[in-house]
């Protein structure tokens, strides 16, 4: 039977007992994106954390309405994401995007992908990768506003300085 | 006579097909596209290979063969439905084409009985498909008229309530479902059309999930407008049928500009065929005209009395079935008689899309989703159902795989 193949376990578990399911404060960006095929949902949210360099993904956190794949993907996204910094994690995005992409051709790197390389089977059923992909593209969408209102924020911060800077 | 369904199936050669590893195809998906018997393949092939040509404007053998199976067609349509005469029959693309022929060709009305504007209400229903919806919505917004709507009740009923306060004087147009894709209900359209007669309004009426599957006649029902479509009546994709009383196809204004519909054409202006040939611009689905008429033709031969009683047959003992099911849950008419050859459910715990993988796992073909049914789906609080629906070669031995499998479907995603 394909259906294990499909629903691995830990797809399963996910489903079952989701992480980091049910929105949470604070955030810099909310989106809400929805799957017009079958009518799944997804609220979003991040929140980035400054840590010097690089700005690190602090938290994210959603609400959700969907089907196994799309429940458990949200739940193993935002395990892998939380922490790593914003070009650490978009690699990681891309590389979920190229495994969904890949009709079930591609070996799918543990290392980089961790529970997400169980969503391997998903990509030989056209009809389910976006169940998987939702999420995923949440969060790109909720990450890019949130480095667009940290830099607006920071042009802010920089003009005010320099208007506030006693005349030469 | 009844409905020989074992004879039936032969006619239809991809029900021969396996599927996922071995499954025989267990197809009940109809509501959505129907599958076609061999008379209907045929009839595609044959007019490829031996009478090929454009319509109407080629004056060799081949253009007059393809100009009478294009005509034959429409005449078919016409019989079919009970309409006065062929002239009624447009050919569309599909039936959303069909509405939405309707919708732009009101918008473009600068008087008459079509024209539109603020203070003018159009009426659907809250069970229509998006087919129904989006063009109306469209409509209004380019019009500045408004949209308004009946409710549906618990038990998946047109709420009547309040019909007098909702059809009015400012009622120009009531479009409705026949009967709805997600619900199976059938709505009582002529009492509807009564009331918007009554009222001096137009009556459109999407026929597309009750054509195939029992008799129609547009006279009976009262309808104004009436669409269906043949890829879900054993017919090819690509054609589909917008009829309209005679009088108001005089009167609307032309939708898709092009070759064909025109009289005459000057470089600032233009008079239009009559109709049906004013609505039909540019070179039409043709094969799939002939495609249509086999299919009419098979329909007729069998009964759509023997297909309505056969799918009556289906939906008891579905229901019989389903209801056996614990934390299953149909939505719509409990009552057979009060519905069409579609069931949707719900099951909990388990997503509709979960439902329809572990059925497809066992050859069986539902859909799951909204059914281009948003509105409906929230009325009811739900995000997506899965949907049986069958027709003519489906079997009661079908609807118990498709029960198994829906228990398979529960225990695979019932543990913790």
């Amino acid at each position: 039977m394909q259906l294990e193949s499909l629903y691995q376990e830990v797809i399963l578990d996910h489903y079952r007992h989701p992480h980091h399911k049910g929105l949470r404060e604070p955030y810099d960006a909310e989106v809400h994106h929805v799957n017009p095929l079958c009518g799944d949902e997804v609220t979003l949210r991040v929140a980035l954390k400054d840590a010097g360099g690089e700005p690190v993904i602090g938290d994210v956190s959603y609400d959700s309405l969907g089907c196994s794949i799309s429940q458990a993907s949200a739940s193993v996204m935002s395990e892998l994401i939380i922490g790593k910094t914003v070009p650490e994690a978009m690699t990681v995005a891309d590389e979920f995007l190229r495994l969904m992409q890949s009709q079930g051709e591609l070996e799918p790197d543990e290392a980089v992908l961790g529970d997400g390389v169980a969503f391997a089977g998903v990509a030989k059923y056209p009809a389910r990768i976006k169940c998987a992909l939702l999420s995923w593209m949440a969060w790109k969408d909720a990450t890019a506003q949130s480095v667009e209102a940290q830099s607006v924020e920071a042009q802010a911060v920089e003009a005010q300085a320099i208007e506030g800077a006693p005349d030469e | 006579m009844t409905l020989d369904v074992a004879r039936v199936r032969k006619d239809f050669p991809i029900l021969d097909r396996q599927v996922r590893d071995g499954q025989p195809l267990v197809y009940l998906d109809s509501a959505n596209t129907s599958q076609k018997p061999r008379q209907v393949i045929e009839a595609l092939d044959e007019f490829y290979e031996r009478h090929n040509a454009n319509i109407h404007r080629a004056s060799h053998q081949l253009g007059e063969e393809a100009t009478a199976a294009y005509e034959g067609a429409r005449v078919k349509a016409a019989g079919f439905i009970g309409a006065r005469d062929e002239s009624e029959v447009v050919f569309t693309k599909n039936i959303s084409e069909g509405i939405n022929l309707v919708a732009y060709a009101m918008g473009n009305a600068r008087s008459g009985r079509f024209q539109l504007g603020p203070g003018d209400e159009i009426v659907i229903t809250e069970m229509e498909h998006h087919s129904n919806i989006v063009p109306w919505q469209l409509l209004c917004q380019r019009t500045g008229a408004t949209l308004r709507w009946f409710g549906v009740t618990d038990d998946g009923e047109l709420d009547l309530a309040g019909i007098g306060e909702l059809i009015t004087g400012r009622t120009k147009l009531v479009a409705l479902a026949h009967q709805s894709n997600v619900l199976g209900t059938i709505n009582p359209v002529r009492l509807i059309a009564d009331r918007a007669h009554a009222a001096g309004a137009l009556v459109l009426v999407d026929a597309a999930q009750s054509v195939p599957h029992m008799p129609v006649d547009v006279q009976e029902l009262g309808a104004d407008f009436l669409g269906f479509t043949s890829h879900k009546m054993c017919g090819p994709t690509g054609i589909g049928v917008l009829w309209g009383r005679r009088e108001l196809l005089d009167e609307l204004p032309p939708f898709l500009g092009g070759g064909e519909m025109i009289e005459s054409v000057w470089m600032d202006h233009s008079t239009f065929a009559p109709p049906p040939h004013k609505f039909e611009a540019g070179t039409m689905p043709i094969a799939e005209a002939a495609g249509l008429a086999a299919a009419i033709d098979y329909l007729t031969e069998i009964g759509l009395d023997n297909i309505r009683a056969h799918e009556h047959e289906l939906i008891g003992h579905a229901l019989g079935a389903l209801d056996g099911v614990d934390g299953l849950r149909v939505l719509g008419p409990a009552d057979p008689g009060r519905r069409g050859a579609a069931i949707s459910f719900t099951v909990d715990e388990v997503h509709p899309h979960d439902v329809s993988q572990v059925l497809d796992e066992h050859g069986v073909a539902v859909r799951a989703g909204h059914h281009c049914a948003w509105p409906l789906h929230r009325r009811y609080g739900i995000s997506a159902s899965t949907r049986a629906s069958f027709y003519l070669y489906n079997t009661t031995a079908e609807v118990d795989t498709m029960v198994d499998a829906i228990r398979q479907a529960q225990r695979f995603f019932g543990g913790t």
